[in-house]
């Protein structure tokens, strides 16, 4: 498990550019906003947080095709089917790794899209906190997807299509945990609690999912 | 690598991918030491016959009992092309739990030196032995090899021979869907038809 993790982290940092264009995509749809809906700063400050969350989910999406399908095409998951380990190993060693390559540095990342969009500074700290419970959850539905589609043409944007009604929960925990008053705690808990069911399921549906991609 | 009783066993075995029927009917027996070489012209179902002993694929019917620890070679190499050669038969060398092995299997292979490099950078040839190195060094008792010598050079291709009759006098068991001569000249050859 630990040797699938490092593995597939070590090929993940191995190109720059299958870990940097997410955050840079993150910031582009961050910075297309003020000029779609124009620079005033009040309007920005307050539809900011809302944005950042769907930056955010579009830019977990984007490595989804590169979580599978490559181990399928090349043979990896015969290899590692014939050695028996499970395909629920393999789908977890996979989100772990898809999160750490996505999940921190995109936290790193909220400042600078939080300045180009005028997000008040007190509304900084909730944000990070709620991505941060957050985006193991966009991890974990990004991993079933991928293992979904696995060897479907057209990948990419079928498991789009497949992530985005279910990361609704996830976005609306999301945002109501930006908001203020004693709503918010019950928005993290329920963000917390379902980004746990999301985390603690998606093993055992990619697995299933993998499994059967391989008959 | 340890004697003991056991054989790999199938009887009355057939596959269906995709809803057709590949082939059906298929009784196999290989005992310890033994070979077993899978004809038939293309399409018959060598590659599926094979996936099925790995367990990559269930059986429509019929039985199947493999007690060994199985090392399985297919089309697709399964090298990571951004990785080094030493990386990725050292993390398949892990997975088996064989240890060092891989060392003794890159020069099995000749494949020293070539271990640093990243494996996009290897002939297909190179490749096909790096493929065959890492079934070395699994350690596993039955191999299970789909078109071995694609690729290779004569000098492989006895290397590979020795390999065979090596694994087969330490206890091993072979099944190989080839057409190349690999040293398995008094191997059982079971020979599939396309099911009509």
């Amino acid at each position: 498990m630990i040797a699938l993790v490092g593995r597939e982290l070590a090929l993940r940092f191995g190109r720059w550019g299958g870990v940097v264009l997410p955050l840079l995509f993150f910031l582009l749809v961050a910075s297309l906003f003020p000029f779609a809906v124009g620079p005033e700063p009040r309007l920005l400050a307050r539809i900011a947080g809302g944005i950042m969350w769907v930056a955010a989910l579009l830019a977990a999406l984007m490595p989804i095709d590169t979580l599978f399908e490559p181990d399928r095409a090349d043979g990896t998951l015969d290899q590692l089917a014939a050695r028996h380990v499970p395909f629920e190993i393999v789908a977890t060693a996979r989100m772990i790794s898809h999160w750490l390559a996505f999940g921190p540095l995109l936290l790193l990342t909220v400042p600078v899209a939080a300045a180009l969009l005028a997000l008040p500074a007190a509304a900084m700290l909730p944000l990070i906190v709620g991505l941060a419970v957050g985006t193991p959850a966009l991890a974990a539905l990004g991993t079933v997807a991928a293992a979904l589609t696995t060897g479907l043409r057209g990948a990419g944007a079928l498991a789009g299509l497949l992530v985005l009604p279910l990361a609704l929960p996830v976005l609306i925990f999301g945002a109501g945990a930006m908001g203020d008053g004693p709503a918010v705690a019950g928005a993290l808990k329920l963000l917390g609690a379902s980004s746990l069911f999301l985390v603690a399921l998606s093993p055992f549906a990619a697995g299933a999912a993998l499994r059967a991609s391989l008959e | 690598m340890t004697e003991g009783a056991g054989h790999l066993e199938a009887t009355d075995l057939a596959c269906a991918r995709g809803g057709r029927l590949i082939f059906d009917g298929v009784a196999l027996r290989v005992a310890r030491g033994g070979a077993l070489l899978v004809q038939g012209p293309n399409g018959a179902g060598k590659s599926s016959l094979l996936r099925l002993l790995a367990g990559l694929l269930r059986p429509a019917a019929g039985t199947l009992g493999n007690p060994f620890r199985t090392a399985y070679l297919g089309h697709d190499n399964a090298l990571k092309s951004d990785r080094s050669l030493a990386q990725e038969l050292r993390f398949w060398g892990r997975l088996d739990g064989a240890g060092d092995r891989w060392l003794s299997a890159l020069d099995r292979f000749d494949l020293a030196p070539l271990a640093a490099l990243p494996t996009r950078l290897l002939s297909s040839g190179q490749k096909r032995r790096a493929a065959l190195a890492r079934t070395w060094a699994s350690g596993a008792e039955l191999w299970l090899l789909d078109e071995p010598s694609v690729g290779l050079d004569a000098a492989s291709l006895d290397r590979l021979a020795a390999a065979c009759a090596e694994h087969r006098a330490a206890g091993g068991l072979i099944v190989a869907a080839t057409h190349v001569p690999l040293g398995l000249d008094d191997a059982a050859v079971l020979q599939l038809a396309p099911a009509a």
